[in-house]
C-alpha cells in the first residue's frame, strides 16, 4: 500500500515536472523561432546582396537598391547620444535613491521613476512632435554663434532630426538604467561603506567605494539601457525625420533600423523589399541579443554573492 | 585644508545627485501636464461612443479603437498567462536545474527583444500564412511580449512563499503538484495577479508590434480574424497626419491610454503594499 502510494507519487511528480516544464520549453522555443523565422524571411535579400547590403548607402526601393548602412548609423548614433545624456542622470538618481535619500522619500521617488518607464512610447512620440520639436527648432534657429562652427550644430533648423530623437530616447532610457543601477548598489554589502567611513571617508568617498565595488553591475545596467535605446521604435520614428543619410549633424533628419521597419513594412510592394526590411530586423535582433546577454551576465555576476549559498543548495537538493 | 576640499566635493556631488533626480522629473511632469491639458480639452463622451470621423468632419471618436485595444490586449493575456505562470512555476520549483536556468535566460532575452522585431516575427508566422492581418496576430505579438514579464514575477513571488508552507503540505502526504497548486500558488496569488496587471499596463501602450499584425480598421470590428483598430495605432496615425482635428483626437487618445496605464500601475502598487503588510504581519 505504502509502496503503491510512493509510486503514484512519483508519477504525479513526473506529470507535474513535465507539465510545467513544457511551458518553460515553449518559451525557449519562441526565442529560437524568432531567430529562425527572421533568417528564413530574409533569405532573398541575404542571397542577393550579401555583405554589400550593410556597406552601401543608397536606399531606393523603387529602383531595387537596398543599402542599409545609414540605418545602422542612425541607430548607433542616436543610441550613443541617448546614452551619453542619460547615464549621468540615471546614475545620479540611482545613487540618490540608494545612498542619500531619506527613507520616507525613497518609495515615492522609485514610483516616479517607474512612471517615467510606464508612459507609453507613442505618448512620448506625440509629446515630442507637438512640444519637444518646436522647442528644439527654436534652439536650432537661435544657435549661438560660437556653436555654429562645430559640425554637430549645422544644418537647416527643422526641429525633427537627430537631436530631438536623442533627447526623447534619453528620457525613455533613464528609468531602465537607474532602476538596475539602484538594485546593483543595494547589493553592495553595507560593510564596504562602513569600512570606508571608519577610515575617515566623506560621504562621496564612501559612495565611490560602493560604486567601485558595483562597477560590473553598473556597466551592465548602462548596457541594458543601450539595448533598450537600440530597439526603441515609435517615439524615434516620430521625431528623427526619417531620412537615410550618414552625417554627424544633430540637426539633420536621419533614420534608424527600427523606424524604417515601422514606416515601410506595410508599404513593401515586392518580396525583395520585404526581405530587406526583415534582414534589418534580423540584425537588430542579433545586436540587441548580444548586448542583452552581456549585460545580464554582468548584472548576474554582481548579484550572485548576495544570495546565500545554503539556500541554493537546499533548493537543488529538493529538486533532485 | 584638504579635508575642507574633500567635504566640499562630497557636498557638490550630493547636490548633483539631487539635480539629476529633479532633471528626470521635469520631462515626466512636462509630458503628463501636456497630455492632461490637451487631452481634457479634446475629450468628450463622443470620444468613447462614436466612430472615427472622415477627414474634414469634426467630432467623431475612437469607440472601435478602444474596443479593439481591449480585444487585442485580452487575446494577448489569454495566450501569455498560462505560459507565463506555468513556466514561472517550473523555474521556481526546479530552480537549480539547467533547464530552469535556460528558461530564465530565455525570458530575459525575450524581454530585451525590441517590440518591432516581435512584430516582424508575428507577421511571418501569423499574417503571411493566412494572407491577411488580424486581431489574432496582434494578440499573439502582445502575448509574446507579456510572457517573460509574467514568468519572472511568478517565479520571484513563488520563491518568496515561506518553505514551511510547502513542507507542511508535503508532510501531510500531498504530492508536489498538489502542494504547489493548492498551497504555494494560492499564497502567492495576489502577487502574481499584480504581476499580470503590470504586464497588461506595459502591453496596453505598445504600438510597434501592432503596426503590421493587427494593422488598423476604419470600421467597427470584433472579428478576431480581421484587421482591427487599436488605440495606440490610431494615435500614431492621427499624430503624424496634418489635420488639426486629428491631432486633438490623438491627444484625447493619449489621455485615455495614460490613464489606463497609470491606473493599472497604481492598483498594482496598492496590491503589493498590502501584500507586504500581510507578510510582515504573519
Amino acid at each position: 500500500m505504502a509502496a503503491r502510494g510512493a509510486k503514484s507519487g512519483r508519477i504525479d511528480e513526473t506529470i507535474f515536472r513535465v507539465g510545467t516544464g513544457a511551458f518553460g520549453v515553449l518559451l525557449i522555443v519562441i526565442v529560437i523561432a524568432i531567430g529562425i523565422e527572421l533568417l528564413r524571411q530574409s533569405q532573398l535579400s541575404i542571397k542577393q546582396f550579401g555583405w554589400h547590403f550593410w556597406l552601401t548607402d543608397t536606399w531606393d526601393p523603387v529602383a531595387g537598391e537596398f543599402g542599409a548602412r545609414p540605418f545602422i548609423w542612425g541607430t548607433l548614433y542616436s543610441s550613443v547620444l541617448a546614452l551619453l545624456l542619460s547615464t549621468p542622470i540615471a546614475l545620479g538618481i540611482a545613487i540618490y535613491i540608494s545612498e542619500l535619500s531619506p527613507d520616507w522619500l525613497r518609495r515615492p521617488l522609485m514610483f516616479l521613476t517607474e512612471l517615467l518607464a510606464a508612459v507609453p512610447s507613442i505618448v512620448y512620440g506625440l509629446w515630442g512632435i507637438f512640444v519637444l520639436v518646436p522647442l528644439v527648432r527654436q534652439f536650432e534657429v537661435n544657435t549661438p554663434e560660437w556653436l555654429r562652427g562645430v559640425p554637430l550644430f549645422t544644418g537647416p533648423p527643422l526641429g525633427v532630426g537627430m537631436l530631438s530623437a536623442a533627447l526623447i530616447l534619453a528620457v525613455m532610457v533613464i528609468p531602465f538604467t537607474s532602476s538596475i543601477a539602484r538594485e546593483v548598489l543595494r547589493a553592495v554589502p553595507q560593510a564596504q561603506r562602513e569600512a570606508a567611513y571608519a577610515l575617515g571617508a566623506t560621504r562621496w568617498e564612501a559612495i565611490r567605494m560602493a560604486l567601485f565595488y558595483a562597477r560590473t553591475g553598473i556597466i551592465g545596467a548602462v548596457m541594458l539601457g543601450f539595448g533598450r535605446a537600440l530597439g526603441e521604435t515609435m517615439a524615434v520614428t516620430m521625431l528623427i525625420g526619417n531620412n537615410p543619410q550618414i552625417t554627424w549633424s544633430l540637426y539633420a533628419p536621419q533614420y534608424t533600423m527600427a523606424a524604417v521597419i515601422a514606416n515601410e513594412f506595410t508599404e513593401a510592394t515586392n518580396d525583395l523589399y520585404l526581405n530587406a526590411l526583415v534582414e534589418i530586423g534580423l540584425v537588430l535582433f542579433a545586436i540587441t541579443l548580444v548586448i542583452n546577454v552581456i549585460s545580464r551576465t554582468l548584472i548576474w555576476s554582481m548579484n550572485r554573492p548576495a544570495r546565500p549559498k545554503t539556500a541554493r543548495t537546499a533548493v537543488v537538493r529538493e529538486a533532485a | 585644508m584638504r579635508d575642507a576640499v574633500r567635504r566640499w566635493i562630497s557636498h557638490a556631488i550630493t547636490g548633483l545627485c539631487v539635480a539629476a533626480v529633479l532633471l528626470a522629473l521635469v520631462p515626466l511632469g512636462f509630458v503628463l501636464f501636456y497630455v492632461v491639458q490637451q487631452g481634457i480639452s479634446s475629450l468628450n463622451v463622443g470620444f468613447f461612443t462614436h466612430m472615427p470621423a472622415p477627414v474634414g468632419e469634426s467630432g467623431g471618436g475612437m469607440a472601435n479603437a478602444i474596443v479593439g485595444s481591449l480585444m487585442v490586449t485580452g487575446l494577448g493575456a489569454l495566450f501569455a498567462i498560462p505560459i507565463g505562470v506555468m513556466g514561472g512555476i517550473y523555474a521556481a520549483e526546479y530552480a537549480g536545474t539547467r533547464l530552469a536556468s535556460a528558461v530564465r535566460f530565455s525570458a530575459d532575452t525575450l524581454n530585451g527583444v525590441p517590440s518591432i522585431v516581435i512584430g516582424v516575427f508575428v507577421y511571418g508566422v501569423a499574417v503571411l500564412p493566412f494572407r491577411h492581418f488580424s486581431a489574432f496576430a496582434g494578440g499573439l505579438a502582445l502575448g509574446i511580449m507579456m510572457i517573460p514579464l509574467i514568468m519572472r514575477t511568478t517565479e520571484e513571488l513563488l520563491l518568496l512563499v515561506p518553505s514551511t508552507l510547502r513542507e507542511g503540505a508535503l508532510a501531510l502526504g500531498a504530492t508536489r503538484g498538489r502542494a504547489v497548486f493548492t498551497v504555494v500558488v494560492p499564497a502567492a496569488l495576489p502577487g502574481i495577479i499584480t504581476g499580470i496587471l503590470l504586464a497588461l499596463a506595459r502591453i496596453a501602450g505598445e504600438t510597434a508590434p501592432l503596426l503590421f499584425t493587427a494593422l488598423n480598421n476604419r470600421f467597427w470590428s470584433t472579428n478576431p480574424t480581421q484587421p482591427i483598430s487599436t488605440l495606440t495605432v490610431q494615435i500614431f496615425t492621427y499624430a503624424v497626419a496634418p489635420y488639426e482635428d486629428w491631432h486633438r483626437q490623438a491627444w484625447a487618445g493619449a489621455l485615455v491610454l495614460v490613464s489606463i496605464v497609470l491606473l493599472c500601475s497604481l492598483l498594482a502598487r496598492v496590491a503589493t503594499a498590502r501584500m507586504e503588510k500581510l507578510q510582515r504581519g504573519s
